[in-house]
């Protein structure tokens, strides 16, 4: 195949993702590295480094804007960011010693877990219970805006939040994703935080979780710019498209069909690592 | 105004320019992958790709010297990875920025968080760990 077909097969693939991912909330990354380990048949080394670099884009870019609004708990997000800069660095290096079918079995279970998780309905958890010791040190309980109101919030489990962070992290470095759906969890359901504060957090911590891991993976040689290029500007291109159309339309229908695609693509990924085992 | 109010004015400042910060390393940083993408097809037009088998000794440009090296000598494929290695010092030079203003706060548990997460970036960054 030409550079020049390739580019642009690429970079429609990647607008497709970053559109989907942006719609979806599962993020293009998940979406991009399926459609270029199994039609395009890259390897998935490079894959994932393509897929780390427009994770940064994305998650800087609408980091941006969540943080001006207020929303955005920096504080939580740094804090926990030691947990996932440790855990990202831990499994980019890992990566790199692990088989590709090893890594594509893995990336299709999580991906199916991804799915699952946003079609589940969400459930608040959310208290105001500020009692909890190492909240109270590390100043993590806050309150966000919504419509003019100032809402507070208290964190509760932050051990536990902690190490599901450094498990979200691992993942993300192992696989060159967001992993924005464990992340949610550790927010949502162990750190009782609400949603548009767990969201654009975690959004925020991207980021710097992806950067640890991208700089490993730029050493190994895994990030070359001729995948890189196409699937970063696409991606963002994608995204940025989808956080518009996300105002104006209702996604819930098409969040089904897209979790269906979804879990078709991990179920091929999973198939063609088992066959090349 | 009182303490925590004069705290909340701080950390809306704060939010204003860490996102100014951050959009503009990403525009900044997609526009130079654009520019050395462009040179880079232009220059590789024939060239054919061959991405089924992950081979690290064939990149070029693994390290920032080599990268540096390639952007002296206006290689589009050199120009790309200069933008990819803008991007990722984006969050990192938002962490710095992060330092800063806690420092300003005298908040000195997350200044030493800050340079705790620049510490293990650097740790990364420096190779010891990859290779």
């Amino acid at each position: 195949m030409s550079v020049l077909l390739f580019t642009i097969i690429v970079l429609s693939g990647a607008f497709l993702a970053g559109l989907l991912g942006s719609l979806t909330g599962l993020g293009g990354g998940v979406i991009i590295i399926p459609l270029l380990t199994l039609a395009l048949g890259v390897d998935i080394h490079y894959a994932i480094g393509a897929s780390i670099v427009s994770v940064i884009a994305t998650s800087s870019g609408s980091a941006a804007a969540y943080v001006k609004e207020g929303i955005t708990n920096i504080r939580i997000g740094m804090f926990l960011e030691i947990a996932t800069t440790i855990g990202a660095v831990c499994g980019a290096i890992v990566a790199v010693y692990l088989n590709a079918n090893y890594i594509a079995i893995l990336f299709g279970c999580i991906l199916i877990f991804s799915a699952i998780m946003t079609l589940k309905k969400k459930v608040d958890h959310t208290t105001l219970d500020n009692t909890d010791k190492w909240a109270r040190f590390f100043k993590l309980n806050g309150s966000y805006p919504d419509k003019g109101i100032d809402h507070p919030y208290a964190v509760k489990h932050v051990p536990g939040g902690f190490m599901m962070m450094l498990f979200a992290g691992t993942l993300s470095g192992l696989l060159g994703i967001g992993s924005g759906a464990l992340k949610v969890i550790a927010m949502d359901n162990i750190m009782r935080l609400p949603f548009k504060v767990s969201t654009t957090t975690s959004n925020f911590m991207m980021g710097v979780t992806a950067a640890a891991s991208a700089v490993v993976y730029l050493h190994r040689g895994q990030i070359d710019p001729g995948i890189a290029m196409p699937v970063c500007i696409g991606v963002l291109t994608g995204a940025t498209v989808g956080s518009k159309i996300l105002l104006k339309a209702k996604t819930d229908k098409l969040k089904i069909v897209f979790a269906v695609v979804v879990a078709f693509l991990a179920l091929q990924m999973i198939y063609k690592g088992i066959s090349g085992l | 105004m009182n303490t925590t109010e004069k705290e909340k004015m701080n950390d809306k400042d704060i939010q204003v320019i860490l996102g100014t910060l951050l959009r503009a390393g990403v525009i900044i940083s997609m526009s130079i992958v654009l520019i050395g993408g462009a040179i880079f097809l232009i220059h590789k037009n024939g060239a054919i790709t061959d991405y089924k088998v992950f081979k690290p000794e064939l990149s070029k440009f693994s390290s920032i010297i080599a990268i540096f090296k390639g952007v002296a000598t206006f290689q589009g494929d050199a120009i790309v990875q200069f933008g990819i290695l803008m991007l990722i010092f984006t969050p990192i030079a938002r962490i710095v920025f992060a330092i800063f203003s806690f420092l300003i706060e005298r908040d000195y548990l997350y200044v030493l968080i800050g340079f705790i997460i620049l510490a293990i970036i650097t740790i990364s960054l420096n190779g010891g760990l990859a290779h």
